[in-house]
């Protein structure tokens, strides 16, 4: 049992590895990585990262993939911008607004490959991502939107002594989602419904009702980040919907052990991943590499996070096989 | 250097995780001959097939090509030997046509590199005639049925010029004119000095064409003799490593009120006014051809696919079924036919399997109760006698009968009544099948209801206390166990459309 635990959290040294070498390279290069207020930059930085993750985490699991996390988050950040604009000072409403907005949009993703029976989230969702584009720019007259009261900033500013509260949230999260991953029925069902979907059907699990939950919650994550985003930024904009937000959460998730495969995949990986990249977008700022460079750079990552995917299921496989012809000739 | 066998295959070791597949086997093929290999699930036939076919590399062992030693370091090097195999799975590209799965990496190109079609359409169309099938090569492959399938896999050996083509179990898929097909195939193929691997279930399949037959167990060599050497018992015997008194272990339970209740069931075009009855402590049994529907009916029952009209009645109550979730918390269980698509979920551990179809009788409140599901899981390892190294081996790399196991135990472990069996014992080994029917045995004896499918008329005539015979969707006829119909011939004549007199 003891060999069994330690192999569950050795699943995470080769990733817990590559973001201390990480940290290293980036302190030995930089002054003013290893500060407290720089950690600090870049748990903030995390926090967007994560809650985003977090959702695409969900989907991956049921070998689904969400690529309007991103948008979903400014978009919701626009309503709130466009409340703003409109004179809604309320903080309920202007929190609320955009927690309902992004689980709506979630809801509907979730609703069109369930119940309309499109192919692979994969085009619903990218064809999402570009309707929140436009919409995030419509409803904002495609002005960037700035002035938002504390209460809305909150989420993405606040810290005690230095350290975000953001985080502390996305940290309550994923102990929520690990916990509900990993210990309850619905956790199962959603392993289940991503390895076989019409066994999961049979078994009596309504699978179309479980793919329905991971995208409203994938929706709900965003709709939080976006909240965040306005606190980071202080500005709702409509045109930073497309940035690779997506992109960012699904390299966390892979890095963190998840597979397009479906079936894999914890919330404790996905976090590592989400600092691994935090990280490395803290260093290219910190490095005053160009944003063209950075944009090259962390589509290698991507690419490698894929890699990495194919890789370690041969590794695993390799490993199975040696521990057996040992145990064979023992 | 000349050797008598065309592919021989000496020593062979290969170890997996937690087992060891392959021991010391051996398998010799001589040119121009049928070799029918036959063993129970996990045997080893799976991994002899792929160590042959270069899919795996054996630990130990050689293997010898027409005398001469070969290490095959991938599938390509197999094919370059002249070694082919048509694996139960075709590995068809169904979009494409006849002459693009044939050529398919093997392109013939004309002039400037460019694909020479006209060639390649003449000569599939050439070869798939001598194969007996007059198609059209620029036909989609997937327009034609698993005959045709089949014989473009067979057409791909017979064009690499192959010594020896292995078949995985090739006719478990095809119908009765197919079958005889093929196996007019097989001799012609024979004849022309092919030798060829007949991997088979069907021990009648054997009899029937083979000219030796070689059984292994456990992952090692049993005996190969002469096909006029062995028999039904011997076959058996060398199979399981044990005599079988009995191939159905039919226990009776004392039969007790009717548990389920379907009336005029009618569903557009598959079903038509099925009405029965079925009682606690019975097995009954589904009878009929494939496409009689008998499937169609339990899945209607199941609430998996919808009933135009019709009524259900569980215990004397009419129920409403329309979703699975609501047959299970009506006490009913469906072991579907098709295991690996519709009955676990292949990449999960045994242990989440077992519990899928009771999520939340494994719950306290809202969270599992893991050491409830270990207990559990472990004692469905026990009994139903699952061989695996551990309650976390992925499902995936179980043998066939362990898998279906596996499902038996997903629904051993809700709480119904009412068991509902689709094809338990299909492409399962001898020994597992009476593990099975020693399961419908059990439950019987404890009241519950179980209703049997089968295309197996042994089975049937086995297992079953009561047979229902379906054509077309309909209800041909009810036989009890005691009554003058309850044979083979009368539940065919049923089956094909005949009446029963009274």
């Amino acid at each position: 049992m003891s060999k069994k635990k330690f192999g569950g959290l050795g699943q995470y040294i080769g990733t817990v590895g590559a973001l201390l070498i990480l940290c290293v390279i980036l302190t030995i290069v930089s002054d003013t990585f290893l500060t407290y207020n720089n950690i600090m930059s870049i748990l903030k930085q995390t926090t967007f990262t994560a809650l985003t993750a977090a959702g695409m985490l969900l989907c991956l699991i049921t070998a689904g993939i969400d690529l309007s996390v991103g948008a979903n988050a400014i978009f919701c950040a626009c309503m709130v911008g466009m409340l703003l604009n409109k004179g809604v000072d309320n903080a309920f409403l202007l929190i609320i607004v955009p927690l309902i907005a992004g689980t709506a949009i979630g809801l509907i993703n979730g609703l069109l490959l369930t119940r309309l029976h499109l192919p692979h989230p994969f085009v619903s969702t990218l064809g999402m991502k570009n309707f929140l584009w436009g919409a995030a720019l419509l409803v904002t007259g495609s002005q960037m939107v700035s002035g938002f009261p504390n209460s809305v900033m909150w989420l993405g500013t606040a810290t005690i002594g230095g350290f975000p509260i953001g985080y502390i949230v996305v940290i309550v999260i994923y102990v929520i989602m690990h916990i509900l991953l990993t210990r309850t029925a619905l956790g199962r069902s959603i392993y289940c419904a991503g390895g076989n979907p019409e066994a999961t059907r049979l078994s009596g699990i309504n699978s179309a009702n479980v793919l329905t939950f991971c995208y409203t919650i994938s929706g709900l994550m965003a709709g939080i980040a976006g909240i965040v985003s306005l606190g980071r930024s202080g500005t709702a904009n409509g045109a930073t919907a497309i940035q690779p937000y997506d992109t960012d959460a699904i390299a966390s998730c892979v890095i963190g052990g998840a597979s397009f495969m479906g079936g894999k995949g914890t919330m404790l990986g996905t976090m590592i991943g989400a600092l691994v990249i935090a990280t490395l977008r803290n260093g290219f700022t910190l490095l005053a590499i160009s944003s063209a460079v950075q944009n090259m750079v962390l589509g290698l990552v991507i690419i490698a996070a894929v890699l990495l995917d194919v890789y370690r299921e041969a590794m695993a496989a390799f490993a199975r096989r040696r521990e057996a012809a040992a145990k064979a000739r023992a | 250097m000349s050797s008598e066998y065309v592919v021989e295959l000496r020593n062979c070791t290969k170890i997996f995780p937690g087992v060891v597949a392959l021991d010391e086997m051996q398998l010799a093929v001589r040119p121009g001959e049928i070799l029918g290999l036959i063993g129970e699930n996990g045997a080893g036939k799976s991994t002899l097939i792929k160590v042959l076919t270069g899919v795996h590399k054996p630990d130990k062992g050689e293997i010898y090509v027409n005398g001469q030693k070969l290490a095959f370091k991938n599938p390509n090097e197999s094919a370059a030997a002249g070694i082919a195999c048509v694996y139960q799975e075709l590995n068809m590209e169904k979009q494409l046509s006849i002459t693009d799965n044939i050529f398919i990496n093997k392109w013939i190109k004309g002039p400037g590199g460019l694909l020479d079609y006209k060639t390649m359409h003449k000569k599939a169309k050439e070869v798939m005639a001598s194969l007996g099938q007059d198609v059209d090569p620029t036909q989609a492959a997937g327009s034609f049925g698993m005959g045709v399938q089949q014989m473009i896999e067979i057409a791909k050996a017979v064009l690499i010029d192959a010594k020896m083509i292995i078949m995985d179990e090739p006719t478990s898929s095809l119908g009765e004119k197919e079958v005889e097909q093929l196996m007019a195939t097989c001799r012609q193929l024979r004849d022309n000095g092919v030798g060829i691997v007949f991997v088979s279930h069907k021990l009648e399949e054997l009899f029937e064409l083979c000219d030796r037959v070689t059984v292994i167990r456990d992952g090692q060599y049993v005996d190969t003799r002469d096909i006029k050497d062995w028999d039904n018992d011997s076959l058996i015997s060398a199979m399981v490593g044990r005599t079988l008194d009995n191939l159905f272990p039919k226990e009776f339970g004392e039969k007790g009120a009717v548990a389920l209740k379907a009336e005029h069931l009618v569903e557009g075009g598959v079903l038509d006014d099925v009405s029965f009855e079925a009682y606690r402590g019975q097995v009954l049994g589904f009878a009929g051809l494939v496409g009689a529907g008998r499937t169609e009916t339990m899945r209607a029952i199941f609430g998996a696919d919808p009933l135009d009209s019709g009524k259900v009645f569980i215990d004397g109550k009419e129920v409403r079924i329309k979703s699975p979730a609501q047959a299970i918390k009506a006490g009913i269980a469906f072991l579907t036919e098709d295991r690996k698509g519709q009955g676990l979920v292949l990449a999960e551990s045994i242990r989440n399997n077992l519990i899928m179809a009771n999520l939340k009788g494994f719950c306290d409140g809202p969270f599992l109760n893991q050491k409830r599901i270990e207990e559990t899981g472990e004692e469905n390892i026990r009994s139903l006698r699952i061989k695996t190294p551990s309650i976390d081996e992925v499902v995936g790399q179980l043998s066939g009968g362990n898998q279906q196991k596996v499902v038996i135990g997903k629904w051993v472990n809700t709480n119904a009544e009412i068991f509902i069996f689709d094809e338990p014992t299909r492409g399962i080994d001898v020994g597992a099948k009476i593990e099975v029917y020693n399961v419908m045995n059990r439950l019987v004896k404890e009241g519950k209801c179980v209703i049997m499918v089968s295309s197996e008329m042994p089975e049937i005539l086995g297992m079953s206390d009561r047979v229902i015979v379906m054509r077309g969707g309909r209800v041909m006829a009810t036989v009890d166990r005691d009554s003058k119909h309850f044979n083979q011939e009368s539940l065919m004549k049923a089956a094909w459309g005949g009446t029963l007199d009274e």
